[in-house]
């Protein structure tokens, strides 16, 4: 596979178009952030591509998409809820593998928070649950991410952290980013939406964050 | 004020109630009512506990009918409510719901005679059409979010187990230990007809004039109910479960040729059974409307109006007793013990109580549904004031109830009156079964007629009305834009 193409997208809020009709290749490989002001449209953005892809791609949504009320363990599971038969899910579910245990806290370990494997998600966090919503996110290992404001509520080395994560694991990214440094020092191509359309599509080395600041 | 949809609709139920009460049949027909009335309370205060050994086990019988009545009612509940978007499984919910308990118990007593069988199944039936739509609600609210970012491919039960069921869990689980207590009133006014529960043992202490047994029996069913926090503990849950089906006691075994007679004969309409033809089944269906349905319809709905409003007019007197904007600690815990008292007593036993002492008339049945569920929506409602934080300068005493609170709760009031509004006529037609001339009495006569043909259409009938009573209560609290919880 070498990239995907997204023609003629389109969203509309109460009969208003709020994106495109936009169209635009991401090639295999590229790691793309997605900047622009709050309302621009960019989390619309970010579900119009989940949808195209059908579903076959790691997603962070901002609100996260957490089940409260399980602990954060079965909550990074649920990435792999596919890989295995419907008993094999169930018994984790009461009493979970070893093996899956291993890897989970293995993975929370990196996240800063492994302490945290048996809490429900509801008494997490922001910055916690945010973690472990871009766990599930690793844990899925798909080759391709979208996620949007993932390290919004990180602190600095933890978001510089969990950027370099994200972009060493996913072969392909597109995620939308507030923090214009950030974006600069981790994705390899920058696109600028303004107004649901694309006001801006340049290799990140060509840009300064300077550039980027006339979308705001 | 007449501006407010609410206050208009208020005056309009109000206006029926009291064209009701003209029509309506309130007298109290006995010599002494008040010398009786005070006996039955020396009674309560003098509570017999060792009379005889029944009691112990008539307590058992109606915990274990409970228990096995409503863990069945809640499994098909669930189960009816994983399909609950398919048209005839609602229409299927509504309708088993629409039957009461012990119409459901009237006729499995007929074919199952006094098998433990048709004690649950009694409660399971009903119960599971009512779980089966409000676990359906509930699964509904929860969050789709974590279900849509489950990988492709994930089976739908294990997408089910993971994404919806945790959400939900805590809901059900509180709505499920509720009903488990309305469980137990069910299971306890099941004895009224026969079965092995409290019921039972109430009517032969009463028809004997024993009431300090009566009291004693209705102390402990107050202190099993109010301790239900205390014993109902999660772990201990399947315990209970396991267990109670073993405690239900033998009755009578079951004659299956009874079983099979009474699909096949007893409640086939006369006329057919007899092969009379199609003008004589029409003579029959008119009869049987005309004498029976039409008088019992009119007066079980004149009788839900009227028991509608006093329900409503003793909720508003009732709240202040529990809320915190009024009074010390000292009226607020008697208050509580009072609204306990008056929830927990299934009103079918205080429409029982209050006809033995006052005669047969409407009034016992309205005041036993007013006591009931004017002490449930009190209760409701006083909890729901102690969350509003008044300005430190608010008026005090009667102002403060007419100004500052009833404008605030007055909508979830409506609200949780019109949810009881089916409740109330549901229970109005059971009432019928103690000899008020609703829509039981006429159930109740045609079975002891053992014309269980004529039952079957009196039974439909009854279940028909519930279920237009329930739309229009949905469609005026749509109307009003009034939200609610269920409550039992």
């Amino acid at each position: 596979m070498s990239g995907f193409d997204f023609n003629g997208l389109t969203a509309s809020f109460d009969g208003e178009r709020v994106i495109g009709p936009l169209s635009f290749r991401i090639n295999e490989g590229e790691h793309v952030g997605l900047v622009g002001k709050s309302g621009a449209g960019k989390s619309t953005l970010i579900r119009l591509l989940y949808d195209r892809l059908d579903g076959k791609a790691s997603l962070v949504p901002q609100g996260l998409g957490l089940v409260n009320a399980l602990p954060v363990f079965h909550n990074v599971f649920m990435g792999q809820l596919d890989q295995h038969g419907t008993w094999y899910n169930t018994l984790t579910l009461i009493r979970p593998f070893r093996r899956d245990k291993d890897a989970i806290r293995a993975l929370l370990t990196e996240l800063g928070i492994p302490e945290k494997l048996w809490i429900p998600a509801a008494a997490l966090s922001g910055g916690q649950r945010q973690r472990v919503a871009i766990a599930r996110a690793l844990y899925r290992q798909a080759p391709t991410l979208l996620a949007d404001e993932p390290i919004s509520a990180l602190d600095g080395p933890m978001a510089q952290q969990v950027m370099t994560m994200l972009t060493n694991q996913f072969t392909t990214s597109i995620v939308a980013l507030h923090d214009v440094e950030m974006a600069l020092a981790h994705c390899t191509r920058i696109i600028g939406i303004q107004d649901g359309q694309i006001a801006l599509d340049q290799p990140a080395s060509e840009l300064t964050a300077a550039d980027i600041s006339v979308l705001y | 004020m007449f501006a407010y949809p609410t206050v208009r609709a208020s005056f309009i139920f109000l206006a029926v109630a009291l064209l009701g009460l003209l029509v309506a049949d309130i007298a109290i027909t006995t010599a002494n009512p008040w010398q009786d009335l005070g006996r039955f309370f020396l009674g309560v205060a003098t509570p017999n506990f060792f009379s005889t050994e029944g009691l112990l086990t008539a307590l058992l019988r109606t915990v274990a009918f409970a228990f096995v009545g409503v863990t069945l009612g809640s499994i098909c509940g669930f189960l009816l409510a994983l399909v609950y978007r398919f048209l005839p499984v609602r229409i299927f919910c509504a309708f088993i719901r629409a039957i009461h308990e012990l119409f459901w118990a009237l006729i499995f007593l007929q074919f199952f005679g006094f098998h433990p069988l048709t004690g649950v199944l009694a409660i399971a039936i009903p119960y599971a059409g009512i779980f089966a739509k409000v676990y359906s609600e509930i699964l509904e609210e929860a969050d789709p979010e974590p279900g849509r970012l489950l990988p492709p491919g994930t089976s739908s039960i294990a997408a089910f187990l993971y994404a919806r069921i945790p959400d939900c869990w805590v809901q059900m689980r509180t709505y499920t230990a509720y009903r488990l207590e309305c469980g137990l009133r069910s299971s306890a006014i099941l004895g009224f007809v026969g079965l092995p529960t409290l019921g039972f043992y109430l009517e032969s202490s009463f028809s004997q004039g024993l009431y300090s047994d009566a009291g004693a029996m209705l102390i402990l069913f107050y202190v099993l109910i109010a301790t239900m926090p205390l014993w109902l503990r999660p772990k201990l849950l399947p315990v209970y479960v396991l267990a109670a089906p073993f405690f239900l006691g033998d009755g009578l075994p079951i004659v299956w040729g009874n079983v099979e007679r009474f699909f096949t004969e007893d409640i086939i309409p006369s006329p057919i059974r007899d092969g009379e033809g199609l003008a004589a089944i029409w003579a029959w269906l008119s009869d049987v409307l005309i004498t029976e349905a039409l008088p019992g319809i009119w007066n079980t709905v004149v009788l839900t109006q009227i028991a509608l409003v006093a329900t409503g007019i003793l909720s508003l007197l009732a709240f202040p007793l529990i809320s915190n904007h009024f009074g010390g600690p000292v009226r607020r815990t008697s208050g509580h013990v009072f609204l306990v008292i008056a929830r927990s007593t299934p009103e079918y036993i205080l429409a029982y109580i209050l006809l033995q002492l006052w005669g047969p008339s409407m009034l016992p049945a309205v005041v036993a549904l007013a006591l009931h569920n004017g002490g449930i929506i009190g209760h409701l409602i006083g909890r729901q004031t102690n969350t509003i934080h008044l300005r430190p300068d608010a008026p005090v005493g009667f102002s403060r109830y007419s100004w500052e609170l009833v404008p605030r709760i007055y909508r979830s009031f409506l609200a949780f009156l019109f949810y009881r509004w089916e409740i109330i006529m549901r229970e109005t037609a059971i009432l019928g079964i103690l000899g008020i001339y609703t829509l039981g009495f006429y159930v109740d006569s045609a079975i002891q007629n053992i014309q269980f043909d004529r039952a079957m259409v009196l039974i439909l009938i009854t279940a028909l009305l519930n279920i237009g009573v329930d739309a229009l209560g949905r469609f005026i609290r749509r109307k009003l834009a009034l939200q609610t919880m269920p409550t039992c």
